[in-house]
């Protein structure tokens, strides 16, 4: 039993109790809808639903059967790989012109700073299926419609503000004055760039590039809209058998999606605490 | 840049110089992304944006006839002369060699309901006609072969139509019509404003529920030992990070009649007829607050963090009422983190559609479902272009109300 504060009524306590209460149940009811599809993946039968014998744990209620038919099924096989060639090719050229831009805007002598902010957030802001439609109009006269090309600008744009926003906050804290020693002391300008920036917000870059990854990933509505049968990425695929016949591969799916999506997260909770140790002078000289 | 009067004329030019060469080398830094978004993103929208005004289909179908058509006066009670006529009788004839009859009486049918089986049959008729004959007596074979013809309001309805700008998709969006005599008025069934507002009161719904969700959430998180708060922040990032299908794809799961809720409802004896909750409004309601709740718990944490609790502490300790305590202290100063929070959600769920594609049924769909029915099924482009722009501009001014208040600087991901 914790030591309450002497001015502390009963009603306090219960009202402290009961927000912690309150709490949890908000935490399960973020949790358990992710929770709930991993079992149900096992199922040995073809539903979306608990039977009988999974409840008793029956061992014969399971299976690895809707995994199996990921890896038999050519659809999906060409929709995991569609969905990597063009998260990564997306990735780095958000990456690339994120980061430039964002070394740019950070600058406080950037002219008409808060604006440019503005246009190159606004694929962020812009619900998809604006997006979509005008790039289906627009990507439609310059035959870019139906291609991997096509798909890849767009989740490209779609992705830069992700990279502009955690490049921006590396850069918020980031000394002007060691590029002007880097450049007095006789460095190059690109030398500069890659031995004392870079070093300084690759965190930042990195978390950037994740960002923009797990977006382009996990975007359908452009695709739906943009992409033909060739390029049918893993959400798309999921979208079409949500709507069409329900099938429990898309919960193996799922489920494995939500693996990629722990480690992702992972990754960038480990980049961001290494950064903040970084900013409070812990990890010096590395 | 400081200048001191003590600085000599030179040396202010040069340090203006540096400035002036230091902000040609940062927009080189920012150009090539400005370009890429232009051309990907912000060309595309220009490209909606005109389409919502500009339909050129009829123009093209029948130009000589609009040309000539030019020089009548609609607003008089006489019919186009004999030259149009005759005009519009030959391309009306050529329309129907190219089997493109069918599209022209689709559009001006719009303007002038029933006049599609009119302008059909007539050019079956005139594909028998010989080019020559029509090009003398166009005009009397046309008045002939239906007393349509001579109706003045589908000669008006043909040169409306055949105005390649119009507003006409954008009085359709807001349920108002051009009545014969060109005035605006109002439709008989309001279907667009009545989906604006289902859909902003969908938007505000899920606005409220995560607001109400998230606030006691956050508190707590704010306030536990940060090593409790940082394992239960995962819990938070978790969902945020995984795909939006697979959470809408558990949702399904849950919902549907022999679901995960129904299914423990009734084994815990609380109800004895499964509840029908999938594909209905509140499926989207629900699904909806599930994804949107994070966006809603991070920023309300980042500001609550950043209170001091001693505040709250020294109103009780002088005797202050828990909920007055509450209200007068608390509340106030995390105003910016709700307000932030609650934009942040109003703005993605007005915008939203693949959840209320997959969950929502038909009573649960919100207006992107109807723009991409317009795009994918009914093939009304230009009316999906008018109602994407009206959703446009109402997230527009939403964030600008969100980039004055909070500032899009300081959106923080994570």
């Amino acid at each position: 039993m914790r030591n309450y504060p002497k001015y502390f009524t009963f009603w306090h306590i219960v009202a402290h109790y009961g927000l912690r209460v309150c709490s949890l149940l908000v935490l399960a009811f973020l949790m358990l809808p992710i929770i709930v599809i991993i079992p149900l993946s096992f199922n040995v039968e073809p539903f979306f639903s608990f039977t009988e014998g999974m409840l008793a744990l029956d061992p014969e209620a399971y299976s690895l059967k809707w995994y199996a038919e990921i890896w038999n099924d050519d659809k999906w096989l060409l929709a995991i790989k569609n969905s990597f060639i063009i998260g990564i090719f997306a990735t780095l050229i958000a990456t690339v012109l994120g980061t430039l831009a964002a070394i740019g805007l950070s600058n406080p002598a950037m002219p008409w700073q808060k604006l440019w902010m503005a246009i190159l957030l606004s694929p962020m802001i812009v619900p998809l299926i604006i997006t979509a439609a005008g790039m289906y109009f627009f990507y439609s006269q310059l035959n870019l419609a139906g291609s991997f090309l096509g798909v890849i600008l767009a989740h490209a744009a779609l992705g830069t503000p992700f990279v502009l926003i955690t490049v921006n906050a590396a850069l918020s804290g980031f000394d002007y004055s060691l590029v002007n020693a880097s450049l007095g002391l006789g460095a190059r300008p690109t030398m500069t760039f890659f031995k004392v920036i870079m070093p300084l917000i690759r965190p930042g870059v990195i978390s950037g590039a994740l960002f923009a990854f797990i977006t382009s990933f996990d975007e359908v509505v452009v695709v739906l809209f943009l992409a033909g049968p060739e390029q049918r990425t893993i959400p798309r695929q999921m979208f079409s058998g949500l709507r069409e016949q329900i099938n429990p591969t898309i919960l193996a799916v799922a489920t494995l999606l939500i693996i990629i999506s722990a480690m992702l997260l992972f990754t960038i909770e480990y980049l961001r605490a290494r950064s903040e140790r970084i900013q409070s002078g812990e990890l010096d000289g590395e | 840049m400081e200048t001191s009067s003590s600085l000599s004329v030179e040396e202010i030019l040069s340090s203006k110089r540096v400035l002036k060469r230091k902000k040609r080398l940062l927009l080189l830094f920012t150009t090539p992304l400005l370009i890429f978004v232009f051309i990907t993103f912000i060309a595309p929208i220009a490209t909606m944006l005109y389409r919502s005004v500009y339909h050129p289909t009829v123009s093209q179908l029948i130009p000589l006839s609009l040309s000539q058509m030019k020089n009548w006066d609609e607003t008089q009670s006489a019919l186009p002369d004999g030259m149009v006529l005759r005009e519009f009788s030959l391309e009306l004839r050529s329309l129907a060699e190219q089997r493109l009859s069918g599209k022209l009486a689709e559009e001006i049918n719009r303007l002038k309901p029933g006049s599609s089986s009119l302008i059909k049959s007539t050019a079956r008729k005139l594909r028998k006609q010989k080019p020559e004959q029509l090009q003398l007596t166009g005009d009397q074979f046309l008045l002939a072969s239906h007393k349509k013809w001579q109706d003045i309001e589908l000669w008006r309805a043909i040169k409306r139509a055949g105005q390649p700008f119009t507003d006409s998709y954008y009085l359709t969006t807001l349920d108002l019509t051009r009545n014969s005599a060109g005035e605006i008025e109002q439709r008989d069934t309001q279907i667009y404003l009545k989906l604006y507002w289902k859909s902003l009161k969908i938007a505000l719904i899920i606005t409220l529920l995560t607001a109400i969700f998230a606030y006691p959430l956050a508190y707590y998180l704010a306030t536990a030992p940060s090593k409790i708060a940082n394992r239960l922040m995962v819990l938070v990032l978790l969902p945020f990070w995984t795909s939006l299908l697979v959470r809408t794809t558990s949702w399904i799961a849950i919902l549907q009649t022999n679901g995960v809720l129904n299914s423990s409802l009734q084994a815990l004896g609380i109800i004895d007829q499964p509840f029908e909750l999938l594909y209905t409004e509140y499926a989207t309601i629900i699904a909806m607050t599930h994804i949107l709740l994070p966006f809603m718990i991070l920023p309300l944490y980042s500001v609550m963090k950043n209170i001091d609790p001693s505040y709250l502490r020294a109103a009780l300790s002088l005797g202050a009422r828990p909920i007055p305590a509450f209200f007068k202290i608390y509340l106030p100063m995390t105003v910016p983190g709700v307000s932030a929070g609650a934009l942040l959600v109003f703005i993605i769920s007005i915008g939203y559609y693949i959840t209320p594609a997959i969950v929502g049924g038909t009573e649960g769909q919100m207006i992107s479902n109807i723009i991409a029915f317009h795009m994918q099924s009914s093939n009304n482009w230009e009316l999906a272009a008018a109602l994407g722009s009206l959703l446009l501009a109402l997230i527009l001014a939403l964030y600008w109300v969100y980039d004055r208040y909070v500032g899009v600087n300081n959106i923080k991901l994570g």
